[in-house]
């Protein structure tokens, strides 16, 4: 993907598979939103492919739009309806979509219960607050039970309870729904709570592709020695700090002072990704970041 | 067959936002406003005779000022709803849902034409009760009915035109308000266009809010009025032509302009104006 002579997407190669959650995690401006818009069909890429269930969203048809639910950011669309009443009506558009095996679209009583609005749904939408809002955007987003759904950012903005409780409304439809899901977030943990598999982005290609347990076990792997040797200071990555510093005392004996053994975690591995990133070093932090959880 | 059913719930939603519309006050607020201003102004000349007729000012007046609110209306009410809601993602909602722009655009269509109704029952209701000699023959109902609708077709396209291009909801003053009132004011709303040069009468009938003036004092005043117009007839085949032409040229180039915006509009693009909404200085 290239804006001007600007190519912010270069190496983004990956596949989502039926059932899976999926999230696309990295620091803000690493390319995130850009990469779920294009899979939405929102935005034209200027290259590569993009298959998403069996078309290319750049060209979908209506149809396949009613497989796919979005979530979006609402801000202050819709002011004088009411939550019953928008989802009734955005809820209709997949009915001609209906299948026995396949009712769409859902109940619009069951879904507003499974998302906690039902003693606000017949409030004005101005009358909701930020998280009753964002709860509402994801009730719009699967109204007509999609097979895949899109998430961008569904928790910028939250307070921790908020965030909780939409985290397990996400657990809820997946499993109740088996729905596979898409979200992107620039916070590793709720990475970590949601997906089955994190995806991380960082200066415009994907980084690391793992299960979140094993991007953990990937990262602790690699640890950081540092010690002193007559006031000069020396640092070492090794796989396997035990081994490399007894050959330090070995051949160091007295002299090595100040020893510190530290094992990385993905947080911290992350957390120096963002960083680098934000300062304007995208390349240089994609770099290291690979290095560390190869 | 599933573009029916969406234009279907489109004109549902055109109707559930009439409803939604007229028991707002702020709506309510706008509409006795300009009923107040249209009214007070009829008030004020009401025993004013027209210069070369038995005709007081109201009954000239009135028409020419239906005719006016109509163009106002139909342009600058879907410039800005087009506006607004391709920033605040209404646009993108549709665009989430398969064939939702089509309901979404007739919704608008339906929404639009149904807001006329009690914009003009506020005028029309109080000028009838005060001012004598408006409707010089009831047949004139009639002529009412297809001025209106044909400038509904000439001028709402203008309207969903321009709150397509524009870039914000706050540039909706500059692009779509003021070359409206710049053209009320040469159109031959409030002072007869004679009295302007040549080649402003010229550019006042290119536009479609002359012509709407002008069918609107065709079918509430007397054939002899026709004297005060230009070339002293009513030119109903021009208006029928001027009018026609401007549907048809808004019927080809509309859904292409609206498509090319609804491509364009993404989340990000809803984000970035939410963010400018916040900044007030820029």
């Amino acid at each position: 993907m290239r804006y001007g002579d600007n190519d912010v997407l270069t190496g983004v190669d990956f596949d989502v598979h039926t059932d899976e959650v999926v999230c696309l995690l990295g620091p803000n401006g690493a390319g995130k939103t850009t990469t779920i818009e294009i899979l939405e069909g929102f935005r034209i890429r200027s290259g590569g492919q993009v298959s998403v269930l069996g078309q290319d969203p750049a060209h979908a048809d209506e149809d396949w739009r009613a497989h796919t639910g979005v979530v979006l950011q609402s801000w202050r669309d819709h002011p004088r309806w009411t939550p019953r009443r928008l989802l009734t009506l955005l809820g209709d558009y997949f009915e001609p979509y209906s299948t026995p095996g396949h009712p769409r679209p859902w109940d619009v009583e069951d879904l507003l219960e499974t998302v906690g609005l039902t003693e606000l749904a017949d409030r004005k939408l101005t009358a909701l607050s930020g998280g009753q809002r964002r709860r509402l955007d994801v009730a719009i987003g699967i109204v007509g039970r999609p097979e895949l759904l899109f998430l961008d950012e569904p928790t910028a903005g939250f307070d921790p309870q908020a965030r909780r409780e939409f985290h397990r409304l996400v657990h809820r439809l997946v499993s109740l729904e088996h729905t596979t899901v898409l979200l992107t977030t620039h916070d590793l943990d709720e990475a970590e709570k949601l997906a089955d598999r994190v995806l991380i982005l960082a200066g415009g290609r994907i980084v690391a592709d793992d299960t979140p347990d094993g991007l953990a076990q990937r990262v602790a792997g690699a640890a950081e020695v540092r010690w002193s040797i007559d006031g000069e200071r020396f640092v070492h990555q090794t796989d396997n700090p035990t081994g490399f510093v007894r050959d330090l005392f070995a051949q160091g004996g007295d002299e090595v002072n100040d020893l510190d053994i530290r094992r990385a975690s993905l947080e911290d591995a992350y957390l120096s990704l963002v960083q680098q990133h934000e300062a304007g070093h995208a390349e240089a932090a994609a770099r290291s970041f690979r290095e560390v959880t190869r | 067959m599933k573009a029916q059913h969406a234009v279907r719930l489109g004109l549902r939603r055109g109707w559930i936002e009439f409803v939604q519309s007229v028991r707002s006050s702020q709506d309510q607020g706008f509409y006795l406003f300009t009923a107040f201003l249209a009214v007070g102004y009829l008030f004020l000349g009401r025993n004013t005779e027209v210069d070369g007729t038995d005709l007081l000012f109201p009954s000239v007046a009135l028409p020419s000022i239906l005719g006016a609110l109509v163009a106002f209306g139909v342009v600058v009410g879907p410039a800005y709803a087009l506006a607004m809601e391709k920033e605040d993602g209404t646009l993108l909602r549709h665009k989430a849902v398969p064939h939702g722009l089509a309901g979404y655009f007739t919704g608008q269509l339906v929404f639009q034409t149904l807001s006329l109704l009690p914009q003009m029952v506020v005028i029309l209701l109080p000028s009838f009760l005060l001012f004598e000699n408006l409707m010089a023959d009831s047949s004139g109902w009639l002529t009412v009915a297809w001025v209106l609708l044909l400038g509904l077709l000439a001028a709402m396209p203008i309207g969903m035109v321009i709150g397509a291009l524009v870039p914000s909801a706050q540039k909706v003053g500059t692009w779509g308000m003021l070359p409206v009132m710049v053209l009320a004011g040469i159109s031959g709303i409030f002072y007869p266009i004679q009295q302007l040069w040549g080649w402003v009468q010229v550019v006042a009938q290119l536009f479609p809010m002359y012509w709407l003036g002008l069918g609107m004092r065709s079918a509430f005043l007397p054939d002899s009025a026709a004297a005060l117009e230009l070339g002293g007839s009513w030119r109903t085949l021009e208006t029928v032509l001027v009018l026609g032409a401007w549907a048809v040229v808004g019927a080809v180039v509309t859904p292409r302009v609206l498509r090319r915006m609804s491509r364009r509009s993404t989340g990000s693009q809803v984000q970035a104006a939410r963010e400018a909404a916040v900044q007030w200085v820029r």
